[in-house]
């Protein structure tokens, strides 16, 4: 058995390897130096497949593959087809389908659709020449030819709501994709700041899955969408189940979205961004708990995963390892990921640098590596 | 010969040498040099210019002959020192961040 973690951050992308003991790491990069690489997903069917978005304030979107485990990448618009060798630029290309249609802005006008760079790749279980795609502007494109061109399903940014989705912070971002491996053809995503969507015809159509979310900034308390939605999670052992950290709480659905009830008991503030289940047991969650209001910080400086091994009824702190004094440094929504080992693999990046792993189920931490670039996503390949 | 300059990131992107170098059918323009520059190297196409609309991204700019000549029309003619290839035109990230 092999680890392989996935990072994305600010300044490139790197790739850390280890055997089953998950003891001793080879960090290999950066790859794509000086781009942002906002996430890198391997395939689930064919783990030499991966997928990485590389991405640029300057120069826009560009879709990496690569299918040797992350040795040698292309940006597969085509392949080497024209006259002089050179790759098409027809994987770079996001273009939303049909009319543009128009959303919410900050200052309360409607602004037009806009792509801007792809913050989640989700590849698909069966097939490693199909991946899935979250954008900003929010919209669902998905790759049915290994990364070449892209189409989006439009279905979601369509739906009747679209227009009063408004961008958090962060902007208008499709940031969760979950392909439901128990139930063929559903999928959920989540999107800052309209809330959480479900599909259960493989994405043509989608409906909100929002009741029972608060927010304070929301006054409608029965509001269809305009949630932050930081992070959804499932599990396939139970797959009606899913849980949540939201800007302002951490919930969880027992009927796949139909009620959110909150399971913020026990935990120092409800505020964080990711949110992950053990891949061994579906009642185990981890999260990290941020400060929101003092620069969305580890509360009191001390960097500590919580755990609830029953569903989110109670909570512990698992902080053997990590930082429990001076530590300012966030978790983002996609920097926290687990192996299918057993006990199961802890991972997550920090806007610090560092990446932290578990290999006892949080039970206590290392540092794999303490000096990246600020880290945007971290994943996981279990490869046998 | 026109000759193309363009930022370190899209060379080791796409495979584009220091200086691009190829031919460009009179009138040459800053959308016939981009044309045939992501004709020669498709991996620019969406970098530099929007895949759609072909507008510049911001914060891409175009000079040469020392003048920005980013916010020109894309169909004006360049300076007759591009299209003699005595002068490159650059495609330059401009400055921004920390």
């Amino acid at each position: 058995m092999k680890i392989r973690v996935l990072v994305g951050t600010k300044k490139g992308a790197f790739i850390l390897t280890s055997d089953a003991k998950r003891k001793s790491w080879k960090i290999n990069g950066p790859l794509f130096h000086g781009w942002e690489v906002y996430h890198m997903a391997g395939s689930p069917a064919d783990p030499n497949r991966i997928y990485a978005s590389q991405t640029s304030g300057w120069f826009g979107q560009v879709i990496q593959r690569s299918s040797d485990g992350g040795k040698t990448w292309e940006t597969p618009g085509g392949g080497p087809t024209v006259e002089n060798g050179m790759p098409r630029g027809e994987s770079n290309k996001f273009v939303y389908d049909g009319q543009v249609g128009k959303h919410l802005f900050y200052d309360g006008t409607l602004k037009p659709w806009e792509f801007k760079r792809v913050w989640h790749l989700e590849p698909d279980l069966k097939d490693p020449d199909v991946c899935w795609a979250g954008v900003e502007d929010a919209a669902l494109f998905k790759t049915t030819d290994g990364g070449r061109t892209w189409r989006e399903l439009p279905g979601l940014r369509t739906h009747a709501t679209a227009p009063q989705w408004a961008p958090g912070a962060g902007g208008l971002c499709l940031h969760t994709i979950l392909l439901d491996k128990a139930v063929p053809g559903r999928m959920f995503a989540a999107i800052s700041a309209a809330g959480a969507f479900r599909s259960d015809d493989a994405g043509v159509s989608w409906r909100p899955i929002n009741k029972g979310l608060h927010s304070e900034y929301i006054p409608d308390k029965n509001a269809e969408v305009g949630y932050c939605v930081h992070r959804i999670a499932q599990h396939p052992a139970k797959p009606e189940t899913l849980y949540m950290q939201l800007h302002g709480g951490v919930l969880k659905t027992e009927n796949a979205g139909g009620l959110w009830k909150d399971i913020n008991k026990g935990l120092p503030n409800d505020f964080g961004f990711p949110i992950a289940l053990d891949a061994n047991d579906p009642d185990t969650v981890y999260i990290i708990p941020i400060d929101p209001e003092k620069g969305r910080i580890p509360p009191s400086g001390k960097l500590r995963v919580y755990r609830s091994k029953d569903g989110g009824r109670n909570w512990k702190a698992m902080t053997k390892g990590l930082p429990q004094e001076h530590c300012y440094v966030n978790v983002l929504r996609d920097a926290l990921a687990v192996d299918a080992m057993k006990p199961c693999g802890v991972y997550f990046g920090t806007t610090g640098g560092q990446v932290y792993a578990s290999a006892d189920g949080g039970n206590s931490w290392n540092a794999i590596v303490r000096d990246l670039p600020h880290v945007l996503s971290v994943s996981v390949q279990t490869i046998k | 010969m026109v000759r193309v300059i363009v930022p370190s990131f899209l060379r080791t992107l796409a495979r584009v040498p220091a200086e691009a170098k190829f031919e460009v059918s009179a009138p040459v323009t800053q959308r016939a040099v981009l044309d045939a520059l992501e004709a020669r190297y498709p991996a620019l196409c969406g970098t530099i210019r929007d895949h759609v609309t072909k507008k510049r991204r911001p914060l891409v700019r175009f000079y040469a002959c020392s003048e920005d000549l980013s916010n020109e029309s894309p169909d004006a003619v360049l300076p007759s020192a591009v299209a003699a290839g005595d002068e490159p035109f650059l495609v330059v990230a401009s400055i921004a961040g920390g």
